[in-house]
């Protein structure tokens, strides 16, 4: 909504990650409401805060429902608003210190409900808003301006964390590699469960990864981004361990877990296909 | 010696049964016209423990537990001598003439299971007590009889031989209470009330107020007294269009329910107070973005873990201003059984019009109280619903000033709700005029809320006492005690605790003293109203029980007789 609102102040630093996960949203979100008819309004952005929850703020063109919530708690957000209208296609965007650190406790169970909504994570290993402390996927020994003598902890390994998890769709991706990104968006959408994808998204101003990510033949730097083996299954649990266990950064869909039944659906064939009872008839059962 | 008012106590671990059955003896005499309010208070131990619980059966609405009792049934020697001092003169003691060796001019030995076992159901134990009680006061069998069938034979598997080995049972008490020569008085007999009742407790009269305003989402976390919100929600709300879960913290709860309240449901969550803390920073969000939900807090007491079975009224301040920042919520606290369904209507109401979190304050004293109210008419029952935006495009959907139809998604109007403080369609602003704007607009959206009804009596009297919540009942009573004794006091009393009605406002400000009776140490309430410039005074109490109407008389008589003596001496 930048060009229409020059009151609105935030703007990302030149070079960040989050343009290019902005472009491949968009792009995904358009090809989406083609494909599916579902039409602009029926599609929700909720929004994490962060650097990286501007997004929601950001993006050009149609514009969706927006909602810029609390630090960490975007999924139950999404929980409430996917579950009381099934109809609506929910994205989650969020940074790896909001999801990953003080929104870590909701992943578990969205995971186990299967939720389906569709979560990109934009992780710069930092955090971005509050300038620069270390985050849960900083590396061990960075020096950032809560660690001034190198962070005393591992970094956690998301991937692996969402496996563990039973996330059912996981993808991996690079903000820069904005085609690859805008397809496993759409894909994640279309995915009828809870689907991560989890974006490289570099911070320049205070951890600019993108010479480590891509590497520099120059200065003999290999890069961290691999893509994966052309023979890897997704629907194989044991494949998708092994590629989350390897160092680097895996790009491309890691897992998905094929029929797994969607939170929507659980609750439609539990819940939802019951005969409640009318207000009144509740009450009546309590008459003396 | 006829009397209006009957009070029986059970007590003592094993009591659980027969505290089943005092729910029956409750409700039994409510289907013939008496009306019954019953109080319990549990240990956190899930069985056994110093358990009590208490029926008053009277001619009359019932306003509160009931002082002194008239009847005292234990179930072991430990509550005997706990309880016995509660017994009036004249009262009688209820024990198991088996199990026990009580001494004593008043009290009864009955052989409780050994009579329920020749009736061939050695689980009528209760039955026999049942019997005995209705023979003390002269409560027809037939009313009993009538209970149990209906509670009973539709149960296949018992029906045939339960019915009559529990009737049997009944007139074993029956007859063991009249043979004994014990006489309390017979109760009056009771008037038919001429409109339908129900009979539920506090929790229960919210879920109803909650499915009578159209609650379509409820998600919550299991805490005491609050659980049996939850465990009803998940169990009755079900259908298209509905949803209850348990979530994993209360944190999911109201921040599922700000997703939902945005999406355009009527959301509603129930919890107690750690939960209430926990939810702190998204009842905020709610405020700052403006989204309808409503979150029912059943008081416990104490901070932290505090007492989880016990009552208090000690949220209010924090229901008000749970969060950081500017914000008031508006803050709805029922008195009653009834005001529990009612009080849920108008939270919703409030929700939905002013376009925001609402707090319903109820307290563990009501959650577990059952009593016999009127059936509400859900025909006349007035439920609103927000007010929906209907235009193009490129809606400003928090432009200042008035409340503002609300956009859903999947309508037209698409904007951010934003927790961070924004401009018209919802963009993050740092401006300090939109902040002022804004604000104002947050706060002016309150005067929407400002009409609410409340009570007020002898209103030229210079002191007024005025409760709120639970403390209503025993204050009410105590009040006409006062009257009866010629005390020169008013009272006043309303649910609608913020904001405060203007006009009722005025009204307390003319008095000379407000003195407020509640169920804390800091005098919760009346620090509002003198924040408001009421001239009010608490009356505390933080026991974890609530108000006997004998020590309010006192205290409230005592304060009078001081007024009066600093007056006689100036
Ligand atoms: C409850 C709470 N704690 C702390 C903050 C301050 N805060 C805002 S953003 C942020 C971290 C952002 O990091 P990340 O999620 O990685 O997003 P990024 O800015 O890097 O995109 C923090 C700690 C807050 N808003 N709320
Ligand atoms: S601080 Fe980092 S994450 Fe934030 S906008 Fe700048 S580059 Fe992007």
């Amino acid at each position: 909504m930048t060009d229409k609102n020059p009151e609105y102040d935030f703007k990302w630093c030149p070079g960040c990650g989050d343009f290019g996960v902005r472009r491949a949203l968009e792009q995904a979100l358009q090809k989406y409401i083609i494909d599916t008819e579902i039409p602009i309004e029926n599609n929700v952005i909720v929004a994490g805060i962060g650097c990286s929850g501007n997004m929601v703020h950001l993006l050009e063109g149609q514009q969706p429902f927006g909602i810029h919530g609390l630090h960490g708690r975007t999924l139950p957000i999404a929980m409430g608003i996917k579950s009381s209208r099934p109809d609506l296609n929910v994205t989650v965007v969020a940074g790896d210190g909001d999801f990953l650190s003080i929104g870590m406790e909701h992943i578990a169970p969205q995971a186990q409900r299967n939720l389906d909504v569709c979560v990109i994570v934009m992780d710069n290993a930092v955090y971005g808003l509050t300038k620069g402390q270390s985050s849960p996927t900083s590396h061990e020994g960075m020096i950032t301006s809560s660690t001034p003598y190198g962070k005393m902890e591992d970094a956690v390994n998301p991937l692996k964390l969402y496996l563990t998890l039973g996330v059912s769709h996981v993808a991996s991706a690079l903000s820069s590699k904005i085609k690859d990104l805008s397809q496993m968006i759409y894909d994640a959408m279309k995915y009828p469960g809870f689907a991560i994808v989890h974006v490289q998204s570099p911070c320049t101003e205070y951890n600019n990864t993108y010479e480590q990510l891509k590497g520099n033949v120059k200065k003999g730097i290999q890069p961290m981004a691999w893509s994966l083996p052309e023979d890897h299954n997704p629907e194989s649990v044991s494949d998708a361990q092994n590629i989350v266990d390897r160092d680097g950064i895996p790009l491309g869909l890691i897992y998905q877990a094929k029929d797994r039944t969607s939170f929507s659906k659980r609750v439609e064939e539990t819940t939802s296909s019951m005969n409640g009872k009318s207000a009144e008839d509740i009450i009546t059962l309590y008459s003396v | 010696m006829n009397k209006s008012d009957f009070v029986v106590r059970f007590a003592g671990e094993g009591g659980q049964g027969f505290m089943t059955a005092a729910i029956g003896l409750a409700a039994a005499n409510t289907q013939s016209g008496y009306h019954a309010q019953t109080f319990a208070t549990f240990p956190s131990q899930i069985t056994g423990g110093p358990t009590w619980m208490q029926v008053r059966i009277s001619t009359d609405t019932v306003l509160s537990r009931g002082d002194e009792l008239d009847v005292l049934v234990v179930f072991n020697e430990e509550a005997y001598s706990i309880h016995k001092d509660e017994v009036r003169n004249g009262g009688v003691i209820i024990y198991d003439s088996d199990g026990m060796d009580l001494e004593g001019g008043e009290s009864l030995g009955i052989p409780f299971d050994k009579l329920a076992k020749s009736t061939g159901n050695s689980r009528s134990a209760n039955m026999v007590v049942m019997g005995a009680l209705a023979g003390l006061i002269g409560i027809p069998q037939s009313i009993l009889e009538e209970f149990v069938k209906r509670r009973w034979s539709n149960t296949a598997r018992y029906g045939e031989t339960i019915v009559p080995t529990n009737i049997h049972a009944l007139t074993l008490g029956r007859e063991a209470a009249s043979s004994s020569g014990f006489e309390i008085g017979e109760l009056n007999p009771p008037q038919k009330p001429n409109y339908e009742q129900i009979f539920v407790d506090g929790n229960q009269a919210i879920c109803l107020g909650a499915v009578a305003s159209g609650v379509q989402f409820y998600c919550g976390y299991p805490i005491s007294p609050a659980t049996t919100i939850l465990i009803w929600m998940e169990k009755n709300l079900v259908g298209k269009g509905k949803f209850a879960y348990q979530v994993s913290s209360e944190i999911e709860a109201i921040t599922s329910l700000i997703g939902a309240g945005y999406a355009g449901t009527k959301a509603m969550s129930a919890t107690a107070g750690p939960g209430f803390s926990l939810m702190s920073e998204g009842l905020g969000m709610a405020w700052m973005a403006e989204i309808p939900l409503v979150i029912v807090n059943v008081q416990r007491g104490g901070p932290a873990t505090g007492l989880p079975t016990k009552t208090e009224q000690s949220d209010l301040l924090n229901a008000i201003n749970p969060a950081h920042g500017d914000v008031s919520l508006p803050v709805i606290a029922p008195g009653t059984v009834e005001e529990c369904f009612y009080g849920t209507v108008q939270a919703f109401n409030w929700a939905e019009t002013y376009q925001g979190p609402v707090v319903l304050l109820s307290e563990h004293s009501l959650s577990e109280k059952q009593q016999n109210i009127p059936k509400p008419n859900l025909e006349t029952l007035e439920v609103q619903n927000r007010i929906l935006y209907e235009g193009k495009n490129g809606y400003q959907r928090y432009e200042p000033g008035e409340i503002s139809p609300m956009p859903i998604p999947g309508g037209p109007g698409s904007y951010v709700a934003n927790a961070s403080e924004h401009d018209g369609i919802g963009d993050t602003t740092h401006l300090s005029e939109r902040h002022i704007q804004m604000t104002n607009r947050r706060f002016r959206k309150l005067e929407s809320l400002m009409d609410s009804p409340y009570e007020h009596d002898k209103i030229d009297a210079d002191v007024a006492i005025m409760p709120w919540g639970g403390s209503k009942g025993p204050a009410k009573e105590a009040y006409e005690k006062l009257l009866i004794d010629g005390k020169d006091i008013g009272w006043f009393y309303t649910m609608f605790l913020n904001p405060i009605n203007p006009t009722l406002l005025e009204e307390l400000r003319n008095k000379k003293l407000v003195l407020v009776p509640e169920l804390n140490y800091l005098g919760q309430f009346a620090s509002v109203l003198r924040s408001q410039g009421v001239n009010a005074e608490p009356i505390t109490q933080y026991t974890g029980l609530p108000f006997k109407v004998k020590d309010l008389v006192q205290r409230i008589s005592s304060r009078l007789a001081e007024l009066e003596n600093r007056r006689s001496a100036s």
